[in-house]
């Protein structure tokens, strides 16, 4: 016997039927994501390379926008714009996500479901509220001494509005996973409550603050619908790339835009996800759950200051519901139910919302059953390490890219008649490719980590019991991941119902959709049509969250008997 | 490695290297595992043990070596290809799936008679005594339960060789215990050849056949439970297995090792005079019983005259229950002196406390010798 450290010959393991059913499946759902997400940002990039002619330009381009000050100035803009925001609603939103998970302050449920209303409308209403409160003709505008609502102020408010729950999910995640150990440890040894307040409570949700400011940032710095109906003659890249694109036709700009919009949000996301990586390790699993005690002065404090947020969002959603049921304001104040005759609006009618409702199942749908599969492979394939790694790099990437830029790389790649998928550009089935794609990576991470959670050895255990691996993720996977399922059809349901950013550019007249008809009502003046079909978007998100609690209360009931607790 | 008699062995390993990036977990390990054998391997965390039973199941395949099951070289084959039933810590119990279903997952992959999977599922719940369990959901079972609805999965196919993973490291000690047994029953009922990994070194010597032990990534010794016990082939088997005391000396002849002052008599397994080495004994094995002045009432027929006496003063004494262990302090035990275990009997009649001085004798045929201080 040689003592070599190798002393045989190196064993290539032998691929299954079944690794290779994985391989296959997960080459077919890599190849879809690579040619809707890295083809045309790549064709999208290249055009912007490119003169109206479509020959080589180099950087003139780009030269063009630089010392163009009219551009360049909405660079600046949204930077600026962005980051004023990001402070604003992550101070907001962690004193309210401390009051939720920290206090003992009283109507918690009233506020966690007030806090959650924003995710249920598209980013226009925000706008369109503001416009009642606060425009020409607002209800409030002394408030605003003299200033305009037309401009940063407004975007500022708006985006603050809708950004706010994301902000809000992120911080109460990161404050829920306290080790109470650690604070009575704190008081054991006399620590003031300002110390114990800095030393345990801020470091403790340190990478989760970070991670919520890098998610703020790009979404107010990528945001299409607040700007749009707010922003006045301010204008912002995203609005920028629309303005160059619909407006001017002017495609090489929009793509030269676009590229400079993508550059920071991939920076914030790259950030974000270092950042990620390092809050895995920050709980024990013994860590025990922190119970907060009753404290009156502090939680009157805090009840006072979460009634003022909800106040405020409610002002948002009830102007807006307001809006949609009076005769004309501010001259007539009858209400009617007028402004939800869409048929007699130039933007778009009643068609447009049920495309929209077709369009958001048809993307809950396929998009649920694509993503889900898609991780599993990713997540309990054998072997194969290296397409596992690059299909997982690929799947994340969508959430850097804003989605005027993909809608208008979507123009630039599906447009072109040489392209053999051509035939799906003006379809239904354009706007659910952009949709699942534009939403894949938050839902692809919702399923990695509920696969993560089940005990990896099962796929072991139904190797050695000869069980091929599509017989146990029916009978097994699916059933004990079906609430993540649930929630990750229930995002990309309200996701493509509030959506305006990259199907604006590639509707047809045959699919219109009810956030892009928001949108093209209040281009024509149409404000009261505009609210009402808003407000028709957020009953069905409700109605479809309602649904939601529903359903996965059913399953939790029903499968009680198995869940552990 | 002596093959048995028996002919060719039922799973041959053999040169088995495996390599994680730039760590070696397996280093050109051999063995031979026989039919019908209880084979357990032992060792820290991190020995390798847990990636050798892997490669085995086709789970993380080898990067070199070949692993042959019944003359069959599965080398190179996935799980799914070999023939084998396993059992983990976490138990892997579908969650959704009741006890019946869970262990009827492997003969439904079978495409058996539902009245013979019927049939073959009471048999398994009978036998491991769940007869009344199997509409529950693994959930609302106690672990041990769950570990014998996990042991039945694995057998119910009857396969060729049954690994077992740490299968009970998640239980209660008293569980464990009984389990234990319950396992080496089964074991031998079925006669189906079983490798189990374990770093509970009482586990293994109380079920095994035959122990493997292992640090990192290499095989320190194989051997029957006594023999492990009782003659560690390294000093890392020594020390890992039981309690043992180490004390440096050097070779004084062909059959004696001195200690300081001391000089005891041992063999010496053909080390030269003056190579420094570790003089092991185990507690258990130092004696103070019935020593009279001559020394040599021990009986043990070394005939070497002195007995291998050495006078100690106690200086510390732990009450473990049953018996006391002692630390005996000498010139020649070096600093932290050895540590001896007296029942409780004794330390009554000869009224042994800390300071008491006695003569204990350190016996022959008990003492090992490792080469190196």
């Amino acid at each position: 016997m040689s003592d070599a450290a190798i002393a045989a010959p190196k064993i290539k393991a032998k691929i299954s039927r079944d690794d290779w059913i994985m391989r296959g499946c997960m080459g077919v759902i890599g190849i879809f994501l690579a040619m809707f997400v890295l083809l045309p940002l790549y064709t999208m990039m290249s055009k912007s390379f490119e003169n109206k002619a479509g020959d080589f330009i180099g950087l003139t381009n780009y030269l063009e926008y630089f010392s163009t000050p009219a551009l360049f100035l909405s660079a600046v803009n949204s930077l600026y714009i962005s980051i004023f925001g990001t402070f604003l609603v992550l101070g907001t939103a962690f004193v309210y996500a401390y009051a939720l998970t920290r206090t003992c302050m009283p109507f918690k449920v009233f506020f966690k479901l007030v806090a959650v209303i924003p995710l249920l409308t598209p980013s226009l209403l925000a706008g369109i509220s503001l416009v009642y409160w606060f425009g020409k003709q607002g209800a409030a505008k002394e408030l605003l001494f003299g200033e305009l609502i037309y401009g940063p102020i407004g975007i500022i408010i708006g985006s603050s509005y809708w950004v706010f729950p994301h902000a809000l999910m992120i911080v109460i995640t990161a404050l829920s996973i306290a080790d109470a150990r650690l604070y009575e440890a704190a008081i054991s040894l006399r620590t003031k409550p300002l110390k114990v307040f800095f030393t345990v409570t801020l470091p403790g949700c340190k990478y989760g603050l970070i991670s919520a400011g890098f998610v703020v940032f790009t979404l107010i710095f990528t945001d299409f619908g607040v700007p749009k109906v707010i922003g006045g003659n301010f204008n912002m890249l995203a609005t920028d790339i629309y303005k160059q694109v619909i407006g001017q036709q002017n495609f090489q700009m929009g793509a030269v835009v676009s590229v400079v919009l993508l550059i920071p949000a991939v920076i914030a996301f790259s950030v974000d996800r270092i950042v990620q990586k390092k809050q895995v390790a920050q709980l024990s699993s013994r860590a025990v759950p922190y119970v907060p005690k009753p404290e009156r002065r502090r939680d009157m404090i805090m009840l006072a200051f979460c009634s003022l947020v909800a106040f405020l969002i409610l002002c948002m959603i009830g102007m807006a519901q307001y809006a949609a049921l009076i005769k004309f304001w501010p001259y007539n104040l009858e209400l009617t139910l007028g402004n939800y005759d869409f048929d007699l609006a130039n933007g778009g009618g009643w068609e447009s919302y049920f495309n929209s409702i077709r369009m958001s199942l048809y993307t809950a749908v396929v998009g649920t059953i694509i993503i889900f599969f898609g991780a599993y492979l990713v997540e309990k394939g054998r072997g194969f390490a290296i397409g596992r790694n690059a299909f997982h790099a690929v799947a994340m990437l969508p959430l850097a890219v804003p989605g005027m830029a993909l809608g208008l790389a979507y123009i630039f790649f599906f447009n072109n008649p040489a392209n053999p998928f051509n035939f799906l550009y003006g379809t239904m089935g354009i706007l659910v490719v952009v949709t699942v794609t534009h939403f894949y990576t938050v839902s692809h991470l919702t399923a990695v980590t509920a696969l993560k959670q089940i005990d990896p050895e099962f796929e072991s255990v139904a190797a050695s019991l000869k069980a091929p691996f599509y017989r146990t993720f029916a009978r097994i996977t699916i059933p004990v991941c079906l609430p993540a399922i649930l929630d990750i059809s229930m995002y990309l349901f309200l996701n493509a119902m509030t959506t305006v950013s990259a199907v604006v550019f590639l509707y047809s007249t045959d699919t219109t959709l009810a956030s892009v008809a928001v949108l093209n009502m209040d281009d024509q003046g149409e404000l009261p049509f505009a609210a009402a079909m808003a407000m028709m978007i957020a009953y069905t998100c409700a109605g479809a969250r309602i649904l939601h609690v529903i359903l996965t209360r059913g399953i939790t009931k029903s499968t009680q008997a198995w869940r552990e607790r | 490695m002596a093959m048995d008699e028996t002919g060719s062995p039922y799973l041959k390993i053999r040169n088995l290297t495996k390599i994680f990036g730039d760590f070696t977990a397996l280093k050109n390990i051999s063995l031979d595992v026989q039919m019908s054998e209880f084979v357990c391997f032992l060792g820290p965390s991190g020995c390798g043990k847990t990636t050798l039973l892997r490669a085995i199941a086709g789970l993380d395949i080898q990067t070199a070596g070949t692993i042959e099951q019944n003359g069959r070289d599965i080398s190179a084959l996935p799980p799914a290809e070999r023939d084998f039933g396993i059992v983990f810590q976490s138990y892997a119990l579908f969650p959704n799936l009741t006890v019946y279903k869970n262990i009827a997952y492997g003969l439904e992959n079978r495409k058996m008679r539902p009245d013979r999977i019927k049939a073959r599922v009471a048999e398994l719940l009978d036998m491991v005594g769940l007869a009344d369990q199997a509409e529950k959901y693994p959930a609302q079972l106690s672990g041990g339960e769950q570990q014998r609805v996990a042991l039945s999965r694995a057998i119910a196919t009857s396969p060729g060789l049954l690994l077992l993973d740490e299968p009970l490291s998640a239980l209660d000690a008293k569980v464990r215990i009984f389990l234990r047994q319950e396992i080496k029953d089964l074991q031998r009922r079925l006669g189906v050849t079983t490798i189990m990994v374990t770093h509970d070194q009482e586990e293994a010597l109380t079920m095994a056949d035959r122990i493997v032990v292992m640090d990192h990534g290499v095989i320190e010794q194989v051997g029957a439970p006594e023999e492990i016990y009782g003659a560690p082939a390294t000093s890392f088997v020594a020390n890992f297995i039981g309690t043992m005391n180490f004390i440096s000396g050097s070779v004084e002849a062909k059959d004696a090792v001195r200690l300081g002052d001391t000089v005891l008599h041992c063999t010496t397994d053909g080390l030269a005079a003056g190579a420094s080495v570790t003089v092991a004994i185990r507690p258990e094995d130092i004696d103070a019983e019935e020593i009279d002045a001559a020394g040599d009432g021990d009986g043990n027929g070394n005939g070497n005259g002195n007995g291998n006496l050495i006078d100690v003063e106690v200086t510390k004494m732990e009450f473990l229950g049953s018996f006391y262990r002692a630390t005996l302090g000498s010139p020649a035990l070096g600093e932290q002196g050895a540590r001896a275990d007296f029942s409780v009997n004794l330390v009554r009649r000869k009224n042994i406390e800390p300071g008491t001085k006695l003569t204990v004798r350190f016996p022959a045929r008990y003492i090992r010798i490792y080469p190196g201080g």
